[in-house]
């Protein structure tokens, strides 16, 4: 497809084809293409989960496609690994920095490539060379800071200033706004102009519409780990990008269920903790399943983990059943009987070189023992209960939780809260990573709490999952619950991607 | 049910791999000490009073010559009793060091009295003028020589070797014990052995100062060790104190607890040993209970208990939780920062009762006590397969590490192997430990 524009070659700058790539359960990318003109930006787009992160990682080397090919200036790159990439010139900056924190500016910037004699670095010249890296930036970092003491801005400088270092084509932006203030978004836009009129393709990836527009050339959709489509920035609306992001039958995989909220159970009033959360209230009713959706770094974790004692918070009240709680570590929510399922089981959810049967334990230990006597037998009888009942298949319970599917660890995690017989359940993206049966099994169950008469609180980015499963949605953005959705039937992903994007 | 059997077995090789190390050592040491015997003590006057019997009928007469030592007491009184019994007579009995028995013999024999058999243990049966007495003693010449029958065993499985064995690495192994459930949390504590140091200086100095000296009772003497051992799990749950509250590296917070007590040990003692306290004091280090060595049967209680906590209860599942992974074990609702000061303080406490055994068995208090214990201690600990990184581990693991590392150092002793190359191989010996471990794990 012809078209003109500055700088544009017959050859593409890059050009990703067929990539294909999956995970233990989970295929992330299938057939996906991308192409990259010099002096170009793209925004690729998708919702969490959609594919991004891991094409781009692809791209710069940390992780191998099943299938398909990267071709630079059209000959094939053979990117295997990160130092492949960076000789082919691709560079890539994550959300969370290369940088050694301790490490000044300078040091960071020639990480790897210092220039040297025998072995002793050329202070002198590195320094000048990151000075005219930072002045062409437009930037006055002095290069012997060390990178912990400059903002984040300012660090992201550093990475651009070493992808120049490294006379990088191609630089990829994982979500390079998400944590900047507007002034220092506007100084970024700025930087990126000037590298895309030095003949750069930049990958650029937001959440934030808005910037999108304001940006890139074109936009490129992701889905499911599918290529949605690419389209000129100028040719398409707001709405029609959302509607490639989330535009997805809802199909039956949620389990019907009858809804017949009763009494207020759960009031949460004035949450607060930084910036992350901001001055939160909302009530969550016996019976109800209230999801709290928005995107990544909206603040949804954060404001559980402040209800459940994780994290100290800085101001706030929280009640249950009329009655004002003291919480201040968890230990002190679930005696209380509220408990939480993290989103990450690996890092939060399970001891992963403990028993299954030992993590099922864990919070229960205080009715399964007398005295601080651990009754084995008792233990090992309630687990089979719950191995029975949700299917967990497991040889033993002896085994280590490690050797699990993801789908069965999480059953795990949630066998041993259910035995905790909690009033408040609150669920953190409980189905990410895991299989579609497993995940019909996760929502009857939440169903069944529910209809008990439990209030629950289901945090997901999954916007189907969403609306299938909640009573309520409430939409966080920046720290704040941005929107209420009271009427769920009635509601679309649209309505709700509009007060997540803020 | 076979198939559990072997489940079983399996998984205990897995646990305890390194106690067929163990054996093999034992193996080793045994078959490299095989040498030939000679009985001493009672055992031995008995046996000897049988042979002389046997060869002689009755009415031998026989001089008994002996050492002093109570061993030596014990030879010459089983022997003498046991050949009057049999109708022989005792002409003489000698005891003490060649000059006298030398001239005990010439006497009797410038007596006439007529002397068929001279009995004597075999290192006595080694001076010269027993074995040259034809020439030296010719009064006494043609007179036979008896000493007990030799028999072929291995030094080091001799009773009283095994129990200097187990005696050796009793102190080391209780505090182990403390050092397991420390290291098992992912932590680590080097203080344990200038607390050996600090408990016995306090205990000594209480005894001394305010529990009667050496005319202190038994129920002040236990008073004051108990305040030692107090003493010291005070220390350890101010180390604690510092890794849960204000977050300093264990490694550092130890490390200064390291540098306190010692000081403190040297300061309390004035850099003096303290030892005016009663020689009943000894019983705990030095005494027997059905042949086995106060500290060793105190060793075994402590690690019975140390399992049953680790395996059974709430506190050890709490323990383990908090290695393996702190951050889901405290969103399980784990009290961890109590967990982990509690396993500091029982460290702390542990080397305290080390450290009153070290006085017990010298029957004194010193500032050097324990001096890179330490070491020692953490090598037991990963010999028996916990891992420095936390929420692995096995209470009797630790034992069979302490074990490996006694019967490694009794065994280089026996064979005659220097002081600094023994620290080559146990250096290597620790290594490898480690190097199993890991591939195991991988496995």
């Amino acid at each position: 497809m012809p078209e003109d524009g500055a700088g544009t070659a017959a050859v593409p700058l890059l050009r990703m084809e067929r990539i294909s790539k999956s995970f233990p359960g989970v295929q992330a990318l299938r057939d996906v293409d991308l192409e990259l003109r010099a002096g170009e930006v793209v925004a690729l787009l998708g919702e969490n989960g959609a594919g991004k992160s891991t094409l781009i990682k692809i791209l710069g080397g940390a992780h191998l496609p099943d299938a398909g090919r990267i071709l630079i200036d059209g000959v094939e790159a053979g990117i295997a690994s990160p130092a492949d990439a960076q000789r082919a010139g691709v560079a890539v900056i994550y959300q969370e920095f290369n940088l050694v924190p301790s490490l000044s500016a300078r040091e960071n910037i020639f990480l790897g490539q210092e220039r040297t004699t025998a072995g002793v670095i050329h202070q002198l010249d590195e320094h000048r060379r990151a000075r005219e890296l930072f002045d062409r930036l437009g930037v006055a970092i002095d290069p012997e800071t060390p990178c912990r003491r400059l903002s984040i801005a300012q660090q992201q400088i550093v990475e651009i200033a070493k992808a120049l270092s490294l006379d990088a084509r191609i630089i990829v932006m994982d979500e390079p706004s998400a944590t900047l203030t507007p002034q220092e978004v506007d100084r970024l836009f700025e930087i990126v102009g000037e590298l895309r009129s030095h003949g750069m393709g930049i990958i650029y990836i937001s959440h934030r519409l808005d910037e999108i527009f304001k940006i890139a050339d074109r936009v490129c959709v992701l889905r499911d780990g599918e290529h949605v489509g690419t389209a000129a920035a100028a040719d398409v609306t707001r709405e029609r990008l959302i509607e490639m992001m989330v535009g997805r039958k809802l199909e039956d995989e949620f389990p019907a269920r009858k809804v017949s909220p009763g009494v207020t159970r759960l009031v949460v009033r004035g949450l607060r903790r930084g910036k992350a959360v901001r001055d939160v209230s909302f009530a969550v009713r016996g019976g109800e399943v209230v999801a709290i959706t928005g995107l990544v770094g909206a603040g949804r974790t954060e404001l559980v983990r402040l209800i459940f004692g994780a994290d100290a918070r800085d101001g706030g009240t929280i009640q249950l059943d009329g009655k004002t709680l003291d919480i201040r570590s968890p230990r002190d929510a679930i005696r209380a009987g509220i408990c939480l399922l993290t989103e990450d089981r690996k890092l939060e959810g399970l001891v992963l070189g403990q028993s299954v049967r030992e993590n099922f334990g864990l919070p229960n230990l205080s009715w399964l023992s007398r005295l601080g006597i651990v009754s084995q037998t008792r233990e090992r009888r309630e687990l089979e209960r719950f191995v029975e009942s949700l299917r967990i298949k497991i040889p033993h319970v002896e085994q280590p939780v490690a050797n699990l599917s993801g789908g069965n660890q999480q059953k795990v995690v949630l066998a041993k809260w259910l035995a905790r017989q909690c009033e408040v359940v609150i669920f953190d993206e409980p189905t990410r990573g895991i299989d579609v049966g497993a995940k019909f099994e996760i929502y009857t169950l939440i169903n069944e709490l529910a209809a008990a008469g439990k209030a629950i609180v289901l945090i997901s980015s999954e916007l189907p999952e969403v609306l299938g499963m909640a009573d309520r949605v409430l939409v966080m953005h920046d720290g704040r619950i941005t929107g209420e959705i009271a009427d769920v039937e009635s509601a679309t992903q649209e309505a709700i991607m509009h007060l997540a994007i803020g | 049910m076979e198939l559990k059997l072997r489940n079983r077995l399996s998984r205990f090789f897995e646990d305890y791999g390194m106690v067929f190390v163990l054996l093999l050592l034992c193996a080793f040491f045994s078959v490299m000490t095989y040498t030939e015997q000679h009985p001493t003590g009672a055992a031995a006057g008995e046996q000897l009073a049988g042979e002389i019997a046997a060869r002689r009928g009755n009415g031998a007469r026989v001089v008994i010559l002996a050492g002093q030592t109570s061993v030596d007491e014990e030879f010459v009184r089983a022997l003498a009793s046991n050949l009057e019994a049999g109708g022989a007579t005792v002409v003489r009995t000698v005891t003490g060091g060649p000059p006298e028995m030398r001239r005990a013999l010439e006497e009797v024999a410038a007596s006439g009295q007529g002397v068929d058999v001279i009995a004597c243990d075999e290192s006595t049966s080694r001076y010269s003028f027993l074995r040259e007495r034809d020439s030296k003693l010719p009064g006494l010449a043609g007179v036979e020589l008896a000493i007990p029958a030799t028999y072929a065993w291995p030094d080091f499985l001799k009773a009283a070797n095994l129990r200097a064995v187990a005696n050796r690495i009793a102190v080391i192994a209780i505090i182990a014990i403390g050092m397991t459930f420390v290291i098992i949390t992912g932590g680590i504590d080097l203080s344990v052995g200038s607390l050996i140091a600090l408990s016995a200086v306090v205990a000594t100095l209480l005894i001394r100062e305010v529990g009667g000296a050496v005319d202190a009772s038994t129920i002040a003497m236990i008073i004051c060790s108990l305040a030692a051992i107090l003493g010291c799990a005070l220390m350890g749950a101010f180390s604690g104190l510092m890794v849960t509250a204000f977050r300093v590296p264990a490694f550092i917070a130890t490390l200064a607890m390291m540098l306190i007590a010692s000081g403190l040990a040297y300061r309390l003692s004035n850099s003096q040993s303290i030892y005016q306290i009663p020689e009943s004091y000894r019983w705990l280090g030095t005494e027997f209970v059905f042949g086995v060595p106060n500290p060793v049967i105190l060793m075994l209680i402590l690690y019975g208990v140390a399992h049953f906590l680790m395996t059974r209860t709430t506190f050890g599942r709490y323990v383990y939780a908090v290695g393996g992974n702190r951050e889901a074990a405290r969103l399980s609702g784990v009290p961890v920062k109590p967990i982990l000061l509690s396993c500091y303080t029982v460290c702390g406490g542990l080397a305290g009762v080390g450290g009153i055994i070290r006085a017990s068995e010298l029957k004194s208090g010193e500032p050097t006590y324990g001096l890179m214990t330490e070491l020692e201690v953490i090598a037991a600990v990963v010999v028996g397969g916990t891992s420095l990184s936390g929420g692995e581990g096995k209470i009797f693991g630790t034992l069979i590490g302490a074990l490996v590392i006694g019967v490694m150092r009794n065994g280089l002793n026996l064979t005659n192997v220097e002081s600094n190359t023994q620290k080559v191989v146990l250096g290597l010996v620790i290594v490898a430990a480690v190097l199993l471990d890991n591939l195991k794990r991988r496995k």
